[in-house]
């Protein structure tokens, strides 16, 4: 029977019950490749945190994305880097190893100040203003809408910045969390507003 | 006093523009997910258990260069595996051109195993090149033979007599 051969190539080649393993071998392999070859446009990696589980993406240049993954949507959130960056989007846990490890020495209270370098790219124009002008409210300390919108040269555009905030691409790390509305209101929080008021009160701020 | 105007304030642009997503392909990690199975098991099958994690390497590094390019691929199965198929039949012609040295690989020891297995790769490597990847697409893939067609540049028909000549030979190379 030649068919006979043509199954025996096919548990052959499956490796019996061993393909799955080997496969998974081979695509580790290929992350290094890819990465040495500069062909990793964005290397993305689940970090579980006392928040919820978060996903965090980062480019040659920097960490670009960190995104609360509050419905568990990790697959939009992926198809989304994919249109906004490059659909060259491999999980490489090694890649941001260091994210994780600022972000848990973040929420263990042992750490003040991240050290990382950051992509701006998935902000732009006043928007990226208002983000930078965040990334300078040090820890324990708030700010409002409104004087942030002010340091971004727009004093009247509290809401634009508020919006800008929302949508904050790298939150916990551009700190828009000590952000407060004029008066004390906490505001909003792309995270949900509990988390809000966790992470200012790890930070001693509430 | 007239109201003031206020479209004078910057609005917050967060979002870049998107290209529409429809003909893009998934996320690289999505895609390599979906496929590296049916690539590895191809090439296992195609150029044997030794070549085929560099060429799995080779095959998912051209895909990866020209991921960002590829527009309305609905069947990104079928990019891959041609990608595959090439890096293959490169394998072959390579080998072909320097085979190994025989203390390298004792052939004799390489291909004798307790239920007969390593046989299996010697006789698919006897094949002629169009026979050996109708072959590995047909009994490793499960591909329609309308897709082996395609992929291999014949049309269905001749997809299923390169499958029948492949196993014969193979049937013929194993009997010796």
């Amino acid at each position: 029977m030649t068919d006979d051969n043509g199954r025996l190539l096919r548990s052959a080649a499956l490796a019996e019950g061993e393909g799955e393993a080997e496969a998974s071998d081979a695509a580790t392999r290929l992350l290094a490749r890819a990465s040495a070859e500069g062909l990793l446009d964005v290397a993305y990696a689940g970090v579980d945190s006392p928040f919820g589980r978060l996903l965090v993406a980062a480019t040659p240049r920097g960490l670009v994305r960190i995104d609360y993954l509050l419905d568990g949507s990790e697959t939009e959130a992926l198809e989304r880097l994919a249109a906004r960056i490059s659909p060259r989007l491999l999980e490489a846990p090694g890649e941001v190893d260091h994210v994780r490890r600022e972000l848990d020495e973040y929420f263990a209270g042992q750490r003040r100040d991240f050290d990382l370098a950051l992509d701006w790219r998935l902000t732009a124009g006043f928007s990226r203003r208002v983000l930078r002008a965040t990334a300078r409210v040090g820890y324990g300390h708030t700010s409002t809408y409104a004087e942030l919108a002010r340091r971004a040269g727009s004093s009247r555009a509290h809401r634009a910045a508020g919006n800008a905030l929302h949508h904050n691409p790298l939150p916990i790390v551009v700190p828009c969390h000590r952000v407060l509305r004029t008066g004390g209101g906490l505001g909003g929080y792309a995270g949900g507003l509990s988390v809000k008021e966790r992470l200012l009160r790890l930070e001693g701020a509430l | 006093m007239p109201p003031r105007r206020r479209s004078h304030a910057p609005v917050a642009r967060d979002v870049l523009p998107v290209v529409p997503t429809s003909d893009r392909p998934p996320p690289f990690q999505t895609f390599l997910d979906e496929h590296r199975g049916a690539v590895l098991a191809f090439l296992r099958a195609a150029v044997g258990p030794h070549d085929a994690d560099d060429c799995f390497q080779e095959t998912f590094i051209a895909a990866l260069r020209a991921y960002p390019r590829l527009r309305g691929a609905d069947n990104l199965r079928g990019w891959v595996l041609r990608i595959a198929q090439r890096k293959a039949i490169d394998r072959h012609r390579q080998l072909a051109r320097q085979p190994r040295p025989t203390a390298e690989v004792p052939e004799d020891v390489a291909v004798e195993g307790p239920d007969g297995v390593p046989e299996i790769w010697r006789a698919v490597r006897a094949l002629p090149p169009k026979q050996r990847t109708a072959v590995a697409h047909r009994f490793v893939c499960d591909l329609p033979y309308r897709e082996i067609g395609a992929l291999i540049g014949c049309s269905e028909a001749a997809a299923r007599q390169n499958v029948r000549a492949g196993l014969d030979n193979m049937r013929e190379e194993l009997d010796r």
